[in-house]
């Protein structure tokens, strides 16, 4: 981890109408590290990665990622950006190479390099025997390990992961973390992830940040959160108590 | 750039192994074979009598022969195959969660709904030029007449001035598979367009006209001339009628008005029959010309407007 913002949201806001659905953010991401988005369903988490990647305007403030400015630039944006969305969308009746390989040709790789990338690719993931099987096939955990192949594909510097443990068994949780851990660590990925499975995003986030109904109302290291509300000293809390504790706040 | 590239040769792929295709263009092959039969058939009778025909070739597609010729066969069913190829090009990929996902690779965003467009077009220049080619081919069989360059030069702008009409209706199609969520609604909206403008528009060219003037109770000719006049102008909103007139004296070459004239006596018949020639290409160019236009300008304009809704359409909606 350097000390570098990598992603900066300078009071970032979107309105639907009435409703705001994220109430000026800012944040600062480093170079490096895993950040974790926690807050319940609606908090605006799933606005604000798209924000951040290019793909909604925001109604106030603006963000930078990569020092790009994500609405006016945002193909040099998404090019560094690997995105896993929550409900993700494949080609059902292709397979899984094919679906890579679509992926690498919209990223304008050659199809040299997109099929060394693929096979790499396949094989970080544990999808290497499944290659040749069509999508249509695949479990959930397999569907989320493809969507991981796909950002391995682009070998961003970012990768912004959408609930990426939702709705997996306990193995194929593991697996996605480790994956995760090792993305950071090797490659020196930066991953802003959401969840609201505590318990896993505690064993990995550097740092979190609590948003509820838009507002960031907490961020920093878990050991930071913890003296803040339960006083100095006071590390022992799990990111559950922590979160409850700000959730009934709010 | 890439993307365009890319997404065209995936939605080709996808076309061309779909049952949708297959079952498309099983259906339109057999008809082009029965109506190029029929039409061999009857020809030798349509003939019967003529000292020196000319264009024979050309009535392969123009020759109603039992029920109906080509050319009426694409303006009616042609808007069908443009709204089959495009009712889902949008919404099932929203539907389906892919679409966020193209929108997240590092693409324009028009380069999606242009590689998709790009494709239908393709797909619908490969169909009809391939069953105009097999017509051809039969009726070189059937006939035993080699068309000359004139008829070959008529027969390609027949097939460009078709592509474009049945872009026309891709273009329709693909703008409601962006504007409705549901895939069974945006295919209901394009039948009921192609139900309005096939049908309705016809029936109410002649309704408002009735409305619209006058009555000329002692025929009174310019009354008569108004009331014809209002009827073609609203006539002419349908894109069907755009076609059918746009293409119906680059067919047939024995006609030279987009007007439907009726000799009403005697002298008149006499006058007409002096002119009885054919026109030159450029001469039949000149009459639909302002038509092929229209058609084209329709066209863009369609597609411009789903571009532009596509363009600002909300991703949190996606």
């Amino acid at each position: 981890m350097t000390g570098k913002a990598i992603i900066q949201a300078e009071g970032l806001t979107k309105t639907y109408g009435n409703q705001v659905a994220v109430d000026h953010l800012w944040l600062d991401v480093m170079e490096g590290e895993i950040f974790g988005f926690l807050g319940p369903n609606g908090a605006g988490k799933t606005t604000t990665l798209l924000m951040l990647l290019g793909l909604t305007e925001p109604s106030e403030g603006r963000a930078r990622v990569l020092e790009c400015n994500p609405t006016r630039e945002p193909i040099r944006v998404k090019r560094q950006i690997g995105y896993l969305q929550e409900n993700m969308g494949f080609y059902e009746d292709l397979n899984a190479r094919q679906m890579l390989a679509f992926v690498a040709e919209l990223n304008g790789l050659d199809a040299h390099e997109a099929a060394s990338r693929t096979e790499q690719a396949l094989l970080e993931v544990g999808l290497q025997g499944e290659a040749d099987k069509r999508i249509e096939a695949f479990s959930r955990g397999m569907r989320q390990r493809l969507g991981f192949a796909e950002i391995l594909i682009k070998n961003p510097k970012i990768a912004f992961l959408d609930e990426p443990t939702l709705g997996l068994d306990p193995e194929a949780t593991n697996r996605i973390i480790e994956l995760i851990q090792r993305l950071c660590r090797e490659k020196n990925m930066t991953v802003l992830l959401s969840s609201h499975l505590l318990h896993q995003v505690q064993k990995i986030c550097h740092r979190v940040g609590i948003m509820i109904k838009g507002r960031l109302v907490a961020c920093g290291p878990m050991a930071q959160l913890a003296s803040e509300k339960f006083g100095v000293g006071e590390t022992e809390y799990t990111l559950e108590e922590i979160y409850m504790k700000y959730f009934t706040e709010a | 750039m890439g993307g365009i590239q890319t997404i065209l040769k995936k939605e080709l792929a996808d076309h061309f192994s779909s049952y949708r295709f297959v079952i498309l263009f099983a259906l339109i092959a057999m008809i082009s074979l029965i109506t190029v039969y029929m039409v061999g058939l009857h020809i030798h009778r349509d003939l019967l009598g003529v000292a020196k025909p000319r264009y024979v070739f050309l009535m392969l597609f123009t020759a109603s022969g039992g029920l109906f010729s080509l050319v009426q066969f694409v303006a009616f069913f042609g808007p069908l195959i443009g709204l089959i190829l495009g009712f889902d090009s949008i919404n099932s990929e929203r539907n389906a969660g892919t679409l966020s996902k193209l929108l997240s690779q590092p693409i324009y965003r028009d380069a999606i709904i242009n590689g998709k467009f790009l494709a239908g077009l393709v797909v619908i220049a490969v169909m009809m030029v391939s069953i105009v080619l097999v017509m051809s081919g039969l009726g070189l069989s059937l006939l035993g007449i080699v068309p000359g360059f004139e008829e070959i030069g008529r027969i390609a702008i027949y097939l460009i001035v078709s592509i474009v009409y049945i872009a026309l209706w891709l273009g329709a199609a693909i703008l409601f598979s962006i504007v409705f969520r549901s895939v069974a609604t945006s295919a209901l909206a394009g039948l009921a367009l192609w139900i309005f403008f096939s049908f309705f528009i016809s029936l109410g060219a002649s309704v408002a006209a009735d409305a619209l003037t006058s009555a000329a109770p002692d025929g009174n000719p310019d009354a008569l001339m108004v009331r014809m006049r209002v009827e073609k102008a609203v006539a002419l909103t349908s894109p069907m009628r755009l076609y059918t007139d746009a293409t119906a004296t680059i067919i047939d070459p024995m006609r030279k008005t987009t007007h439907d004239v009726i000799p009403m006596g005697m002298l008149e018949q006499m006058s007409l029959a002096r002119f009885a020639g054919p026109l030159p290409l450029g001469q039949s160019l000149l009459i639909v010309l302002p038509y092929v236009i229209s058609l084209l300008a329709l066209t863009v304009v369609c597609f411009g407007i789903s571009y532009a809704v596509f363009m600002r359409q909300e991703i949190r909606s996606l």
